[in-house]
């Protein structure tokens, strides 16, 4: 019977001391407790947010890194490019300059050659004509004996110029 | 150095149990004609009475008892301050009514079926009157040591956090659980931004039932006594709970006692069906939660004293039967122990987890 009476005693110091904890533990304990926990806690989540940030600024310097990089090898493939036509055209340019150069003097010698060769023909023309005009005199000199051989030879004679 | 603190303070607290019994330890031999006197009778009566034996323990007393060898009593005797109608207040040691058994100053512990063990004033026609009993008994005692544990275990941990270093001892061990309480008990029992106004409350009615339930596991003061399993301690705790829970109710919490919404009229208008049931379920909360927490401790300690009692009961036919016994005790109240741990630390979160779920009701927004 006793277990389930609760003493007047015990109730009345229960409230009492109860009350006394409650206030001293929330006042000296529980607030300091749960104040430093609550700032600690911030703490860390203010820190793994820099983290994060930090990470996130990291891996932005080094998207931007391997941009300029790969910028740069373009530039450089571009410019290597750009010098090879270069050297190209102007090899290109160069051939065909000697070329037509070449074509030119080829065309200038084909053209002296052959004003050459016609004055060297005119001349053997003219040289000819003097031989010729030599041979009748020779020709003529001799004794024209017989009309007959006379004319058999000037025909041999023609007939040798012509083939000249 | 922090050691040495911590020293100090543990001897400080024993010193201070010497210091509260200026009577010393209450060593005492009864009075010779007495014991001659009830030698025959005691003979015949010896047999051991594990009803008794483990009341004695369960219930609350006016001293807290230690050991008694044959007829030689070691306890700690308390206070006992009463306020009688007929001639005011009192207030003398325990020791002063050896043990029950000798009135002083006109009280003494009462041995009718009604009062039994309880401090009556004797009237001069000799009927018993119950004066009103203000004692330091052994239950109120434990609770001041208690009490002391927890200032002094918070207190300290609370100073460690204004280091602000990394936490480290016994902070270490305190800290989970008092996460724990914020973050699975209250805050989705009671609601982001609402649970650190019943923080305090929560945490003290944790750590106070906590503590109490551990040190009712320590067979030797300053744990042993009963405290969480006595029906007057659990009820005070839980009325703290419904102050708390009726202080906070807002105005949905009082629409949903006198006017639910939802419910057909006729069960409000005429015969208050509703109300009446909502009003005393307001009363049934805190009810339960006091029967619960008596209940479950109590058992465990009765469980316990039986366990024991077993060795006399086997004592008492056979001597030897006792010592066989008692190893199988000993393994039993082993188990039943480590049980108890368990029933500790669940019954102070049971009654934390309603008293949050309770206050969560109290301050819902809307249904």
């Amino acid at each position: 019977m006793e277990l389930i009476t609760p003493g007047l005693g015990l109730v009345f110091w229960m409230v009492l001391s109860f009350s006394v904890i409650l206030f001293i533990l929330k006042k000296f304990a529980w607030k300091p407790i749960l104040k430093a926990l609550k700032e600690r806690e911030n703490t860390i989540d203010t820190a793994l947010k820099s983290a994060d940030k930090a990470r996130e600024k990291m891996e932005q310097l080094k998207a931007d890194n391997e941009k300029i990089i790969k910028e740069a090898k373009n530039e450089r493939d571009s410019l290597l490019k750009e010098a090879h036509q270069v050297k190209d055209k102007t090899i290109s340019e160069a051939k065909q300059k000697a070329n037509s150069e070449a074509n030119k003097i080829i065309e200038d010698a084909k053209r002296k050659i052959e004003s050459v060769k016609v004055t060297a023909l005119d001349e053997i023309k003219n040289q000819v004509a003097s031989f010729s005009v030599e041979i009748a005199e020779k020709i003529l000199k001799k004794k024209l004996e017989k009309t007959k051989d006379q004319k058999d030879l000037i025909n041999e004679l023609i007939d040798e110029i012509k083939i000249n | 150095m922090h050691n040495n603190f911590r020293k100090s303070v543990l001897i400080f607290i024993i010193l201070s149990a010497f210091v509260l019994i200026p009577n010393g330890f209450a060593f005492e031999n009864r009075d010779e004609d007495e014991k001659e006197n009830s030698v025959k009778t005691e003979h015949e009566k010896e047999k051991f009475d594990p009803g008794s034996f483990i009341f004695d323990h369960v219930s609350d007393s006016y001293e807290w008892h230690i050991l008694s060898v044959k007829d030689f009593h070691v306890s700690i005797p308390l206070p006992v301050i009463v306020y009688s109608k007929e001639s005011g207040l009192h207030s003398f040691w325990s020791s002063k009514l050896h043990h029950g058994h000798s009135e002083y100053k006109g009280f003494r512990i009462s041995q009718t079926e009604a009062d039994e063990g309880k401090i009556v004033e004797i009237m001069e026609d000799g009927t018993e009157v119950k004066p009103l009993d203000f004692s330091i008994s052994k239950n109120v005692f434990a609770v001041f040591i208690s009490m002391g544990f927890l200032l002094w275990i918070f207190i300290s941990i609370a100073r460690k956090y204004e280091n602000k270093k990394a936490p480290s001892g016994f902070q270490n061990a305190m800290e989970p659980l008092i996460l724990f309480i914020r973050d699975d008990i209250a805050k989705p029992v009671i609601g982001e931004g609402k649970y650190e106004k019943y923080m305090p409350f929560l945490l003290t009615i944790f750590f106070f039932i906590l503590i109490n339930n551990l040190l009712g596991l320590v067979p030797i003061p300053p744990g042993g006594a009963n405290v969480t399993g006595n029906l007057a301690v659990t009820g005070v705790l839980a009325l703290f709970t419904l102050l708390v829970t009726t202080i906070s109710g807002n105005k949905y919490y009082w629409q949903e006692i006198f006017n639910a919404p939802g419910v057909p009229f006729w069960m409000k208008i005429p015969i208050p069906l509703m109300p009446v049931i909502e009003i005393l379920g307001m009363f049934t909360k805190p009810f339960v939660l006091m029967v619960r927490l008596f209940a479950n401790i109590a058992a465990g300690h009765i469980i316990a004293m039986g366990f024991f009692s077993l060795i006399f009961i086997f004592g008492d036919i056979i001597p030897l039967l006792g010592y066989a016994v008692s190893p199988l005790t000993l393994a039993f109240t082993v188990f039943m122990t480590i049980i108890e741990l368990l029933v500790a630390f669940v019954q102070a979160y049971v009654f934390t987890l309603l008293s949050a779920i309770y206050f969560g009701m109290a301050i819902a927004e809307h249904h």
